[in-house]
């Protein structure tokens, strides 16, 4: 049973057994958060390459912080966002950073598909942070483990997620991961944003525009940002979406009593969720922040720590 | 003088099914006999053995892109008639999105010039737009003088109405079909491949069949209006088909083709893999379960390739960025072969119409495409069970942007006959 | 290779008697129990903290508190190991400052496990001291590193390995001398 993974490039391609594991992994790092010196030397002398070429304050500061404190350091290109504007191409690019000798990159790109256009081309792990519409798999595992530690389990909840899912790399990971765990997810958002296409995505998938049915009943409820400006696209106005679609208390009141909010970030408050949703009982995004931190932690070890050539099996050996 | 002996011909336009010989003197056929039949003096003819193959007549490729003038870099017009005649095309029409756009005379009578040495015949097709922009009618009469034998602003939809109107009334009276690639630019938007269970998975923004379904729609009700030949160019969806069906029932000059690579794969096929990015994009099962129907019941009138090459740089990145294309002179043919005649679709004779009767109707061209003694001697030579690989890298074209490649064929182009000489042979290795 | 036992260094009553003489020695070498806390080192130095921390509170009448401790991100080796490093919590109920701390762990060999504890170690807090105690020392010092409390020390070569065997964890009860030899 091969543990072991050279790249992260998406849920999808991950097995069940490497998903528990990553999210076992990621306990350690969730405990060094709270020592006084957060700072190891298992990286050190290794580099992660921070490539970011969509803006991204959160998930890049994230992996940067994680990287430093396992004693990594980091290498950071940012590039404005627009796929319109040329320039240097991609794989000039990232080609340009593998020279620098990287120990692995970190990639977030507009393009579906980025991650594996750069994995397939250069020498070193890639482990993708988003990539276009297509996955941000660190963000789902990093979800995973807010449900399981808020809920005690990972299994067979009610899932309902809400917004634009055509476009969420978001959606895509969490729906693929959490029906590994047969979870029933209920899509929900303005129907052009939801095809029914995105049903075969994996199985257990049901979409429903009204909020109030996607509510009944949800034990985890993910609210995904709502982009106002789209290109290509006419966009719902932000008063027509707050009435059909946000996260109120009293909509909120129509799920389990025991259910849980989530949010990727960064939260347009009183948009797609109402501030009192936000900051309640409810909410983990303070957790998920945290968490991510933990989950990036555990990857960025199990990917840089050791040869790439280690074979699978977790063991530990003698002293 | 050339003498083809013990070949198979097939000929639709007489129905003729026979092994035969074919003798040609100059650029016509002389005489077709038994095999042995035609006895020559010393007269020093070239013997060509085609025992265990196809003759037909000459196969015309209604749809490609030379790139010439401008793009040389993916492409010229002596590269691309090179893999035109290793994959069996007598004669190519070449789309007008060059740099600049064929949508004058001179443009046209350059391409003509530089054609002229070329392997295979190049008929040039003259933008129904100045500049392919849309505006204004392009300098259709003067082109038609210079050569042209269509009209197109292919790469994009003629998107007024009115426009359309304009250009097909002008066709008609020029006696010229027009050949639209169907599209809605706002369904379209941004899109790169065909929406569906794929897109959603691969995250990649769809465009859905309805796209160029209505196109066609609205420009066959303008064909109606205005009595012009309309040709749907590489049909890629039912109801765009459906739409040419009913066009024919109602007797309107309407016809349409389809590429061999949106009767071999679907949407299901595609990866982030660029070689599988074209416009219009591949379609679901369903499109391409309803364009074999149209392959076999007639609907189809054509096979064309829509070879489309760019350089291998400019494929070589994100999905989303490359450019729509890819090349397909020398897989047409096998892909037939493989695809539509040994799972029996088709017949060898529809096979052979898609690549000649066909073509020759939608162009409407005087001399039509057939093997008998007077006729024009461009032959097409092939072999439904000669196997082979294909491999881009060892492609004629420039450019290597094919889904084929490393693909296995059982059936393959083996000689290519232009104005009686042999153009383009496949050596019995590859 | 093949792993061949060679011979008992302790029985399971031997343990027993050994881990009783270790008790009273850190009680007493430590002047009480005041301060006092063991630390187990993964995986099977967590056992022995909980057996040691359990014989001191019936004869001293007092609880010691016991952590666990995961070494995994502290190894030197990581960049050369064969297998996949598995890391595990460290949990250590108590704040390290000040306290007279025992790192307790089954084998004392080349050292290194015992730097890479410290150094987790000092990650937590600033202890008032820090000692070792281990069941067996076998030699082959790379590190300047001792331990304070000794089980057995038994002279190994090379090629040769100590084997703890706890009920714990391995359902038998015993410390055995291997060795590895060509098949």
């Amino acid at each position: 049973m091969a543990l072991r993974f050279r790249h992260l490039l998406g849920i999808e391609s991950l097995t069940t057994e490497q998903i528990l594991f990553l999210l076992d992994q990621s306990k350690p790092f969730q405990e060094f958060q709270r020592y006084p010196l957060k700072k190891l030397a298992t990286l050190r002398g290794k580099t992660v390459a921070l490539a970011f070429f969509e803006p991204s304050t959160r998930t890049r500061i994230s992996f940067a912080t994680a990287a430093a404190r396992l004693g990594a350091d980091a290498m950071l290109f940012q590039a404005e966002g627009s796929s319109l504007k040329k320039g240097e191409s991609l794989l000039d690019t990232v080609r340009t950073l593998e020279a620098m000798m990287p120990d692995a990159i970190v990639l977030r790109h507009s393009a579906s598909g980025a991650a594996e256009f750069v994995a397939a081309r250069l020498e070193i792990p890639v482990i993708n942070a988003g990539d276009g519409a297509h996955e941000h798999p660190t963000q789902a595992l990093l979800d995973a483990l807010t449900i399981r530690d808020r809920k005690g389990m990972l299994e067979h909840w009610n899932v309902t997620i809400i917004g634009d899912i055509l476009h969420s790399r978001v959606a895509r990971s969490n729906i693929h991961l959490l029906s590994r765990f047969g979870c029933r997810i209920t899509l929900c958002g303005p129907p052009m944003w939801m095809p029914a296409e995105m049903e075969s995505l994996a199985p257990g998938v049901r979409r429903t525009a009204r909020i109030e049915e996607a509510l009944d009943g949800a034990d985890v409820i993910i609210t995904l940002r709502v982009q106002t400006e789209r290109q290509h696209e006419p966009s719902l106005s932000p008063e027509e979406y707050i009435l059909l679609y946000q996260l109120t208390p009293e909509r909120l009141r129509r799920a389990h009593p025991d259910a849980i909010v989530l949010h990727p970030g960064p939260m347009n408050r009183g948009l797609e969720i109402d501030p009192a949703v936000a900051d309640g009982p409810q909410s983990c995004v303070i957790e998920q922040v945290t968490n991510g931190l933990a989950v990036r932690m555990a990857l960025l070890f199990q990917v840089l720590g050791t040869p790439a050539d280690s074979p699978g099996e977790g063991t530990n050996a003698a002293n | 003088m050339l003498l083809i002996k013990n070949g198979r011909m097939v000929d639709p336009a007489s129905g003729a099914d026979a092994v035969a010989d074919v003798l040609i003197e100059g650029d016509r056929i002389a005489r077709i006999g038994a095999p042995g039949e035609i006895r020559l003096g010393d007269g020093g003819a070239e013997i060509l053995d085609a025992s265990g193959w196809i003759v037909a007549p000459g196969f015309i490729d209604l749809h490609c892109h030379l790139r010439e003038p401008g793009q040389e870099i993916s492409e010229t017009i002596e590269t691309g008639t090179r893999a035109a005649v290793r994959g069996g095309f007598t004669a190519v029409c070449a789309m007008p999105n060059t740099q600049p756009v064929n949508d004058n005379a001179s443009v046209t009578r350059s391409i003509v010039e530089r054609a002229a040495s070329a392997r295979a015949r190049v008929w040039p097709i003259g933008a129904a737009s100045a500049g392919s922009k849309g505006e204004s009618l392009a300098e259709i009469g003067a082109m038609r003088e210079a050569g042209i034998v269509a009209v197109s602003d292919d790469g994009r939809p003629i998107a007024s109405a009115r426009l359309l109107r304009q250009v097909m009334e002008q066709c008609r009276a020029l006696d010229l079909p027009v050949i639209e690639h169907c599209e809605d630019a706002s369904l379209f938007a941004g899109g790169v491949m065909r929406e569906g269970a794929r897109s959603a998975r691969l995250g990649l923004r769809g465009v859905p069949a309805e796209s160029e379904s209505i196109c066609a729609g609205r420009d066959v009700e303008i064909a109606a209006l205005t009595g012009a030949r309309y040709h749907v160019a590489h049909l890629s969806a039912r109801r765009t088909l459906e739409h040419v069906r009913e066009a024919k029932q109602r007797g309107l000059p309407v016809t349409c083709e389809v590429t061999s690579h949106h009767f071999t794969l679907t949407d299901d096929d595609v990866t982030y893999d660029a070689r599988f990015k074209m416009n219009p994009p591949l379609g679901s099962h369903d499109d391409r379960e309803a364009i074999l129907e149209g392959l076999a019941d007639g609907t189809v009138d054509a096979i064309a390739t829509d070879h489309a090459p760019h350089h291998p740089a400019s494929k070589e990145v994100e999905f989303d960025r490359a450019p729509f294309g890819v090349i397909g002179f020398e897989t047409a043919v096998g892909l037939a072969v493989d695809e539509l005649f040994h799972t029996k679709r088709i017949t060898l004779t529809r096979l052979i119409e898609l690549f000649t009767t066909g073509p020759a109707r939608v162009l409407g061209l005087r001399e039509n495409r057939s093997i008998a003694a007077g006729a024009l001697a461009d032959l097409t030579l092939f072999s439904l069970d000669h196997p082979w690989t294909f491999r881009a890298e060892e492609s004629a074209s420039r450019s290597r942007n094919s889904p084929f490649d490393g693909r296995k064929f059982r059936g393959a182009p083996m000689a290519t006959i232009v104005a009686g000489r042999v153009v383009g042979r496949r050596p019995l290795a590859i | 290779m093949r792993i061949v036992e060679k011979r008992q260094v302790l029985s399971a009553a031997e343990m027993d008697r050994t881990l009783q003489r270790l008790a009273y020695e850190i009680v007493e070498k430590s002047g009480g129990t005041a301060d006092l806390a063991l630390i187990g080192v993964r995986r099977r130095g967590v056992p022995l903290a909980e057996r040691l921390a359990h014989l001191i509170r019936a004869f001293a009448k007092a609880d010691v508190p016991v952590g666990t401790l995961d070494i995994t991100l502290y190894r030197d080796d990581l960049s050369t190991v064969a297998w996949q490093p598995v890391v595990q919590s460290t949990d250590i109920p108590f704040a390290v400052d000040d306290r007279e701390i025992v790192l307790v762990d089954d084998v004392l060999y080349t050292g290194r496990t015992a730097r890479a504890a410290m150094n987790a170690l000092f990650d937590l807090g600033r202890p008032k001291r820090v000692r070792l105690c281990v069941l067996v020392d076998r030699g082959h010092r790379e590190l300047p590193i001792e331990a304070s409390f000794v089980g057995a020390t038994v002279q190994t070569s090379d090629s040769e390995m100590i084997e703890a065997r706890l009920r714990e964890i391995d359902g038998d009860e015993s410390v055995v001398l291997v060795d590895r030899v060509a098949n």
